[in-house]
């Protein structure tokens, strides 16, 4: 396909502007010297080449979407509608408070809901994804700590079954990170975690359910073996969709959460964002939140900031076209919803999970959650067929990949997560792609390594992209 | 209620059999009892497709959306062709998940290099990232790209927004780093005060072009100051100004970074918005988040990858140059649609048109009796000063009664105002007259 440069034409235009209806001004700041190459072309031109790109992307729309730990649940067009709204839209985030009463109310009501839903007594909507509302979360404990005088407390546990975005939100937090291992049921290694936790602990990150799809039944345990040592819990909420409405953060023993308003509650991922990542807490930590406070006062809403508040993590309050997204999410579940919500995850989870038993082993022989973990490590052994040969064959037979090679502690790991959302024709079809797949593999292993054979593109050299990196269009001078 | 959940009552009793279950409770036995939920949450019950419209179409309607707004200070409103919001909508961008899987990806993979050179077009610079979260984390992520073992200290200009430097502030205090404010003189960085601040422990210098009050900096000057002190220039930049104004490469900047907001972007209470990050040859793989390379595929034919990711925290964990992972793919479409339909004839107009309009508010309002508080080129936004502060608010409420968004207020009488292409001269009459009823008597 051609890039958008490559279809330019000097002096094509489309005028969108009216002519100014003042003076004309020579300006006499310094002036760019480079001429400015950006696409010249005709409006349809550049409609056609997004329909073409659009051709190309794969949207939840687009047909089955396991991807594991993502949750590429259904994203409701009346969520969309709502955020376009131009009393939303076109608000500008400077404006008077009197002003903006609305926007301060989806975003108190939000709060509210997402407090009750983790168990938490105050939330800040200000981070703008996952990883940036770990980031805030571990700086919480940190101001925590030091407004104690405990500047001890340099280090971070980690499960060695976390995701990623854990350790390095830990290091972008200034604290060391110590793994904890995992034991052979896939939970956290209670006796390790004991050894770890002490006067240098500044806190836990954990999902749970984890990210091998299970609920660590010693969470109490496990929280309580980090509080007592002067530590607090953080909860990674990831995999709040297996969940919600069953049993909250807070119970367990979590000071510290994140959501991500991307996953769990139906907004899109926009092929990579915008997502919103709210933080929420506990009473003795909301005075460190960041961004602004909602507070009524005489009637009417106000932007406020808390006493000892970490800063800003992002210029403005919130990600608030997302937000409104996932507050009419939420009004459409209600409270029903929720948990019933999470219950078809888990169940449609283990429908799948139960349907592919025989075919491909399980990492773990357990009731899953939300997700599922499977080893193709045997297969690999056997015939030398990996968890990306078979991910990719699955592309030619409509269904999008699970995620590949995660978690760690799993060796050729495929991941998969259904959502609700999905039917039971669904399953049963992805189940019928899986089994069709083993039988290919087993005839013949050799061609799996060049699957996929229908998409436009076949695999592509990603060593070589990452050697010499091309990040640009060259323009040829 | 639209609860999204395909399964039937039936469905689910067949499936739970299928499970070797009875019912949902054995879904959850894993899960110690004392731990689960009794009574249902406190959150309202369901509500039908209508009715969530209502709600929401209500709490709308308690937002005052203002037809005339001369107010930016990092949220810009601009003319948004409608093939923008056409683009964007497609359910296939909208709901597409990052492009991990290349071979049913390459739509937005490739949308996503066209950006990256966009930026690098803007900026002047050798390489661009697939977007981070907004201009503030964008220089927050730029500085920590320039700090090492050696060089721990950041400087900021005082001229930078402040919102900026509150998150610039906030990572720092993350990796116990230091930031320190080099002082504002005349509506500008204080070069002298800078000269004296910059040492061998000085990572970066942030400056921001136009400056939070508007104003032009002297970049290459200061781009300068910090090379010969060994230090980075970081510089935070307009990018609507960049179609016309020095770039960052052409002022020897390091990093370029800003808030893309203004290309095709709604202002929408602040968010979502788009940071954009470019920088030389030499820090590219110091950049944080995504960025799309193009390869080959089997059959030798072009296409595009997420690479470089030996960067990332997926697979560097605690030693990632960034954590960040979700980024704002669909606002850098936005922007990409923007500019490409804008072109680079469209957008040097709408800059021109902003310069214009703001020169044109600038003397209407000296006019009216509200004084330029800075007499240096500035781009599209500039600070007036009222005898006091009572005054400065009487003017926003006599603008606003106006159905007008006057400037922000900065304390002191000082308002800083903002005017673009989507400004009339009939709006600008207006509120010079309005400004002049109140200010002249």
């Amino acid at each position: 396909m051609k890039l958008i440069f490559e279809e330019s034409a000097a002096g094509r235009h489309t005028e969108y502007l009216p002519e100014p209806d003042i003076p004309a001004v020579e300006p006499d700041f310094r002036p760019r010297q480079k001429k400015l190459r950006l696409p010249e072309l005709s409006e349809v031109q550049v409609d056609r080449h997004y329909t073409a790109l659009a051709k190309e992307t794969r949207g939840v729309n687009g047909g089955f979407y396991p991807l594991g730990s993502c949750t590429m649940k259904y994203n409701p067009p009346v969520n969309e509608a709502a955020a376009a709204l131009p009393g939303f839209a076109s608000v500008h985030p400077l404006q008077p408070d009197e002003t903006v009463q609305g926007c301060l109310e989806v975003m108190r009501q939000t709060e509210a809901y997402l407090a009750e839903i983790t168990g938490m007594d105050a939330i800040s909507l200000q981070p703008a994804a996952g990883a940036h509302g770990e980031f805030t979360g571990l700086l919480l404990i940190k101001a925590y700590h030091r407004a104690k005088g405990d500047a001890g407390r340099t280090k971070i546990l980690v499960p060695d079954s976390a995701h990623g975005t854990n350790p390095a939100s830990a290091a972008m937090a200034g604290f060391e990170v110590v793994n904890i291992p995992s034991d052979a049921d896939g939970y956290v290694d209670l006796e390790e975690l004991k050894k770890a936790a002490g006067p240098d602990t500044a806190g836990l990150m954990l999902t749970n359910p984890n990210t091998v799809g299970l609920f660590d039944p010693n969470i109490e345990a496990i929280t309580r073996t980090v509080h007592e040592a002067g530590g607090l819990n953080y909860y990674d909420g990831a995999n709040l969709n297996a969940i919600m409405g069953i049993v909250r953060p807070g119970d367990m023993g979590f000071d510290v959460v994140h959501l991500n308003l991307h996953k769990t509650f139906a907004t899109p991922h926009g092929g990579g964002g915008p997502g919103s990542g709210p933080v929420g807490c506990k009473a003795f930590l909301r005075g460190f939140l960041p961004g602004i406070r909602v507070e009524e006062n005489g009637g009417l809403l106000r932007r406020g900031e808390a006493a000892a508040r970490i800063g800003d993590v992002r210029s403005f309050g919130s990600n608030f076209g997302v937000v409104v997204k996932a507050l009419a999410y939420l009004l459409s579940i209600g409270r029903e919803g929720v948990p019933r919500t999470a219950a078809n995850a888990v169940l449609n989870a283990n429908y799948l999970m139960n349907r592919l038993k025989g075919l491909y082993p399980m990492a773990f022989d357990a009731t899953c959650m939300h997700e599922f973990v499977m080893t193709l490590e045997p297969l690999k052994q056997e015939i030398g067929v990996s968890a990306m040969d078979v991910a990719k064959a699955l592309l030619d037979y409509g269904i999008h990949p699970p995620t590949m090679y995660f978690p760690l502690i799993v060796h050729e790991a495929l991941m998969v997560e259904p959502t609700e959302t999905e039917t039971r024709e669904t399953l049963d079809a992805a189940a019928e792609a899986f089994r069709a797949i083993l039988e290919d593999a087993r005839r013949d292993p050799e061609q799996m390594h060049g699957r996929p054979l229908t998409t436009r593109i076949r695999r592509p050299d990603e060593v070589k992209a990452a050697r010499k990196p091309v990040v640009r269009y060259d323009f040829g001078d | 209620m639209g609860i999204y959940v395909p399964n039937t009552e039936q469905e689910q009793r067949e499936m739970l059999e299928a499970c070797g279950m009875q019912s949902f409770e054995d879904l959850y036995a894993g899960i110690p009892d004392a731990l689960k939920r009794k009574e249902p949450l406190a959150i309202p019950a369901g509500k039908p497709e209508l009715e969530v419209r209502r709600a929401m179409e209500a709490a709308a309607r308690k937002n005052r959306v203002y037809p005339t707004v001369f107010r930016g200070a990092g949220a810009y409103r601009h003319y948004i062709p409608a093939i923008v919001g056409e683009v964007t909508g497609k359910e296939e961008f909208r709901t597409a998940y990052t492009p991990y899987q290349a071979e049913i990806s390459q739509g937005v993979l490739q949308s996503i290099f066209e950006f990256q050179t966009d930026i690098c077009e803007l900026t002047g610079l050798a390489a661009a990232n697939a977007s981070v979260y907004d201009g503030a984390t964008a220089a927050a992520e730029a500085c920590e790209m320039c700090r090492d073992r050696k060089r721990r200290k950041v400087l900021v200009s005082g001229t930078v927004d402040p919102k900026t430097v509150s998150v610039v502030r906030t990572y720092a205090f993350g990796r116990d780093a230091e930031v320190f404010t080099v002082p504002e003189k005349d509506g500008v960085t204080d070069t002298e005060a800078l000269q004296s601040m910059l040492d061998g422990e000085t990572a970066c210098l942030l400056i921001q072009q136009p400056n939070f009050f508007g104003c032009e900096e002297d970049a290459e000057g200061m781009a300068e100051k910090a090379h010969a002190a060994g230090a980075k220039l970081v510089m935070s930049c307009n990018p609507i100004a960049l179609a016309v104004m020095k770039t960052p490469g052409e002022c020897g900047a390091d990093v370029a970074v800003g808030e893309g907001q203004p290309l095709g972007l709604q202002t929408s209470f602040g968010g979502p918005y788009l940071g954009f990050m470019a920088a030389d040859e030499k820090m590219m793989r110091r950049l944080p988040g995504r960025i799309v390379g193009e390869t080959t595929d089997l059959n030798g034919e072009r296409c595009f990858v997420l690479t470089m990711q030996a960067r990332e925290q997926h697979i560097r964990r605690e030693k990632a140059s960034s954590n960040i992972c979700s980024n704002e793919a669909l606002c850098a479409l936005t922007a990409a649609v923007y500019l490409a339909a804008m072109g680079p004839e469209g957008l040097r107009k709408a800059a021109l048109s902003c310069h214009a309009k703001a020169v044109y508010l600038r003397n209407a309002l000296a006019e009216a009796g509200l004084t330029p508080v800075h007499a240096r080129p500035f781009f599209h936004e500039f600070v007036t000063q009222a005898a006091d502060e009572a005054q400065a608010a009487a003017v926003l409420k006599a603008l606003d009664g106006a159905d007008i968004l006057g400037g922000l207020p900065l304390g002191g009488g000082k308002l800083l105002w903002c005017a673009t292409e989507m400004n009339t001269r009939e709006e600008m009459d207006r509120t010079a007259a309005i400004v002049k009823e109140v200010v002249a008597p």
